[in-house]
């Protein structure tokens, strides 16, 4: 690179490589020291070093079946996700697969549909599931309506799983659909022709060459997911707690930082570990 | 009925409306090298798909072995296709690819094993197993899916135009190894493909289609020397195509009027009535031609023309000549001497043609 | 040869030209196959689609009770247009959209053609740090951002000796430069695609004919990638416009976002005023979809 080349780089990515340092990097790595910190009643930090608020969040609670309740939230959260994702490739994949075998006019229509919740308020999208499933809400005022008994289902499990396959599925859908209309069918008659059955077909042929859709789906599905906010606050009511409420608690109305600064580091640091092999298998994929 | 491999019995294509395959009745004979050939779109890939199983016959019935197949999924019958892009599987090696068909049928690993090397060796591959076919030529490619194909031990290989994504050099040597290879195996080839010098080279039967129809089904021979058809004539090799009416017909020869010109002789195969309106075909490499009026004895046709455009290629040269009627003849002359005359002559030049009367055929379809 | 076929004519004989439906191969199972796809693909648009329906329809409802309807009103949007907390708030959304926007745009398209067109030492390292705030869940970022915001506000504070109505506190400002932050990764990606696919030889052609790199950069690139730039805007405009968790995580009081106020009433009460809210932030999603649709349609032509 020439000189004229280097300067004219530096004027290109300074000022995006600045902002994305001072409040992206600098927070996250602010975060990191905060969880060694002891906590200030009240909010923020004393400077001194502490490993508190490590020992509390894996202190056993005797009362807890899992160690303790801030662990149960770290294992429901991740467990959540998981069966947010697979629930998600159980409709989305057919859904995908579906789409693609399309006429060009029908297939753009029905993705834009897809797309649709994709671009919109995923607050007003969790709101209409609330309005539903609320206690005297439209589902069970057609319940009563209908003289039979009402559903408590607000408040639940459920319900804060409904929200997340609602709100995920166009997630999973739009990388599936990319790598399933990219899929040569040729190959499928191939394998036909070579002895395959329909389900050999499918569990040899497409679904490995559809692979990274699914890869990439789950990706943008599980992560989001572990860390919800708006779902299990608005149709958990606070009583089924994801990793998002203990954080945002923490941060909050319990006013304990570094307890909250290592809740998320510990959870950063799980998921770094899943992106790792995340990125493991994609690289084995590129060796393919 | 032995030797029969495969017949197709009126066998019918419909999608929605179009009729992509129209009646086909073909026998193809055990260890025959068969070429379908004809324009894109003429039916003879759906005809191939409709004997692999990828389409099932709308009407009719297509019998391998002697056995009705017509409404088998491909999974089903004992034919194995060589794709035109090959349609290896990108994710798995060679070795996995070319032993996907023996590990469908639950054969023993090593004899997968075994089979799938030998097979690899038989299409000059060896030691490639473990690679994946990202990284392999187009020709390798190439060999890898007729591997895949053969391993099999099928009754028929199905060959939907496997060469045309390789360039004319390797091409050439593709098709000499693929009917070398035919030949050592004995099994029956059906083989896909719109290029004519390529079916004739390699085939021993060519079945000619066009728009969804078998014009013709002959030897290489038989279709050059006697096309059935103009759309045949026209479509293998370069012909010339001269309007006329009949004037009378005798014994497989019949005599027509070229227009204004000339009444001449010419080859035919059934009966023609007076008066009907047809087409004499002449091949251009069967026209001679001369600077000055020839006293040709064999000749029975002798006609002057003017030169429009001569092009020298080489091995011969061809020449645009204008008849009379302004009728354009195109006659190729072979360069054989050294001093020949007609390496002078230019546009513009008056020059003479003669041919036999057998070499000119009488068409009306 | 007419003959051999003659005698050969074995298996003709019972074939004698039969008709079958047209169906695929192994036609059962694909029926069901069929039917299962079907049906799953009506329950997932019936899924996506029946709570935003719902919500539409329940906002013209006359009622206070949410979910009884007793007749067609306007008067919930009559209502939401002389709130003024939602008037309000609404404003404050489009200042953060608008200049979050402008300003990631302008980052992230620098970025990306930094990217894109230079090969430098610790190109990947940056690559993958420029995919970390769209990866990194919104939440670890807000209350990130929150530590930060606090910590920096006190320390120029205390720096500068700011005191009573000149004290930098929380507000708009920290809502716009936290919302440029995640955006300027998803616009940066955004452009970054159009340049990929971008013919070089467009630019080569320039120079070759004169321009020199700014010349061919305004008059070339910049034009062809447009609709790229576009793209990656209203990405971020609409992020912008409807993110919740980090601004919840980074406003100050009085810096009420639409999104927050309509939380804020969520965990109030559910009624048909959050409805009309939510119609219109629908209308104005389903808005940008449209328009981002048109965009991509243009850049593909």
């Amino acid at each position: 690179m020439t000189k004229r080349q280097i300067g004219f780089l530096g004027i290109l990515l300074s000022p995006g490589a600045l902002w994305i340092l001072l409040f992206f990097l600098i927070p996250s790595l602010l975060i990191v020291v905060y969880s060694f910190l002891d906590r200030q009643t009240g909010g923020g930090v004393l400077w001194s070093f502490s490993t508190d608020a490590y020992v509390k969040l894996f202190t056993p609670n005797p009362n807890s079946p899992i160690i303790n309740d801030f662990v149960i939230i770290f294992l429901r959260s991740f467990w959540w996700a998981l069966l947010t994702t697979i629930i998600c490739l159980i409709l989305g994949y057919p859904l995908a697969f579906f789409i693609a075998q399309q006429s060009t006019a029908v297939k753009s229509m029905l993705i834009f549909l897809v797309m649709i919740p994709f671009w919109t308020n995923f607050l007003v999208r969790t709101y209409a599931w609330k309005f539903i499933l609320n206690n005297n809400g439209l589902l069970n005022t057609l319940l009563h309506g209908l003289g039979l008994p009402r559903i408590p289902i607000i408040n639940t499990p459920t319900a804060v799983l409904i929200g997340l396959v609602y709100g995920s599925l166009p997630f999973m859908v739009l990388p599936l659909y990319a790598s399933i209309e990219k899929f040569d069918y040729t190959l499928v008659e191939a394998a036909q022709d070579l002895g395959a059955n329909y389900f050999k077909v499918f569990s040899k042929i497409f679904l490995p060459l559809t692979m990274p859709g699914v890869v990439a789906g789950s990706v943008l599905v599980f992560i989001p997911v572990v860390g919800q906010y708006v779902v299990p606050t608005i149709l958990g009511g606070g009583k089924v707690a994801m990793l998002g409420n203990i954080l945002a608690q923490q941060f909050g109305s319990a006013m304990n930082w570094p307890f909250g600064s290592a809740i998320a580091v510990i959870f950063m640091i799980l998921l770094m570990f899943g992106i790792l092999i995340y990125f493991y298998f994609e690289r084995e994929e590129e060796t393919v | 009925m032995t030797n029969i491999d495969v017949e197709l019995v009126d066998v019918t294509k419909r999608f929605g409306d179009f009729e992509a395959v129209k009646n086909i009745s073909l026998q193809i004979q055990q260890g025959e090298f068969f070429s379908l050939l004809g324009p894109s779109g003429c039916g003879k890939t759906t005809n191939l798909r409709m004997i692999a199983g990828f389409e099932l016959p709308s009407e009719g019935e297509i019998y391998l072995k002697g056995q009705p197949v017509g409404q088998l999924p491909p999974f089903k019958r004992n034919v194995n296709t060589v794709f035109q892009n090959y349609a290896l599987f990108p994710h798995m090696t060679i070795a996995d690819n070319v032993g996907f068909g023996l590990e469908m049928k639950k054969l023993p690993k090593a004899e997968v094993k075994q089979r799938v090397n030998d097979t690899l060796e038989l299409v000059r591959l060896p030691n490639l197993g473990e690679r994946k076919p990202r990284q392999l030529s187009g020709g390798q490619q190439q060999r890898v899916a007729l591997a895949r194909a053969l391993v099999n031990r099928p009754d028929v290989l199905l060959l939907d135009e496997p060469l045309s994504a390789l360039d004319l050099k390797l091409r050439k040597a593709m098709q000499l190894e693929l009917k070398e290879l035919q030949n050592k195996l004995g099994i029956t080839f059906i083989f896909v493909t719109h290029d004519q010098e390529e079916a004739m080279t390699m085939s021993d039967r060519i079945a000619v289609m066009d728009h969804g129809v078998v014009l013709q089904v002959g030897t290489p021979t038989e279709i050059y020397e006697n096309p059935a058809t103009r759309f045949v004539a026209d479509f293998i090799g370069e012909t010339n195509f001269l309007p006329c009416t009949v004037v009378g017909c005798d014994n497989g020869i019949a005599t027509v009027r070229l227009g204004e010109i000339a009444q001449i002789n010419a080859a035919c195969d059934a009966q023609l009535p007076a008066g009907q309106e047809a087409t004499v075909i002449i091949r251009p490499e069967k026209i001679n031609i001369h600077p000055t009026r020839p006293d040709d004895a064999t000749a029975d046709t002798i006609f002057a023309g003017k030169v429009a455009e001569s092009v020298y290629i080489g091995t011969d040269t061809r020449f645009a000549v204008t008849l009379a009627d302004n009728a354009t003849v195109n006659v190729r002359h072979q360069n054989v001497s050294v001093d020949d005359p007609l390496t002078h002559v230019r546009a513009g030049d008056t020059v003479y043609l003669s041919w036999q009367s057998a070499a000119a055929r009488v068409l009306t379809a | 040869m007419a003959v051999q076929q003659q005698v050969q004519r074995g298996p003709a004989a019972r074939a004698q030209s039969q008709t079958h439906p047209p169906r695929k191969a192994g036609s059962r199972l694909l029926t069901w196959g069929n039917r299962l796809l079907w049906a799953n693909m009506i329950f997932s648009f019936v899924f996506l689609y029946l709570p935003i329906v719902v919500l539409v329809a329940f906002s013209f409802n006359d009622s206070r009770l949410a979910a009884r309807w007793s007749g067609f009103t306007l008067k919930w949007y009559g209502l939401m247009f002389t709130s003024e907390a939602v008037l309000t708030a609404f404003w404050n959304s489009l200042v953060v959209a608008v200049v979050s926007t402008v300003i990631s745009t302008i980052l992230g398209t620098m970025t990306a053609i930094g990217m894109e067109r230079f090969r430098f030492p610790f190109r990947k390292t940056y690559d993958g740090i420029l995919y970390l705030p769209v990866i990194v869940p919104d939440i670890v970022m807000g209350v990130s951002l929150l530590a930060f915001f606090a910590l920096a506000l006190d320390v120029i504070n205390s720096s500068f000796n700011l005191t009573g109505d000149s004290t930098l506190r929380a507000g708009l400002g920290t809502v716009i430069i936290a919302h440029v932050a995640f955006n300027i990764s998803f616009v940066a990606i955004v452009v970054r695609t159009s340049l990929r696919d971008f013919n070089k030889a467009l630019e080569e052609a320039a120079m070759d004919l004169g321009a020199n790199e700014w010349t061919t950069f305004r008059r070339v690139t910049l034009p062809l990638i447009m609709p790229g730039i576009l793209g990656g805007a209203l990405l971020a405009f609409t992020l912008s416009l409807d993110d919740f968790v980090i601004t919840f995580f980074t406003t100050g009081p009085g810096a009420t976002t639409l999104p927050i106020e309509v939380f804020g009433r969520i965990r109030r009460a559910i009624g048909p005023d959050i409805n009309a809210i939510s119609t219109v932030m629908l209308v104005m999603s389903i808005g940008l979809v449209v328009l981002s649709q048109i965009l991509q349609r243009r850049s593909s032509n």
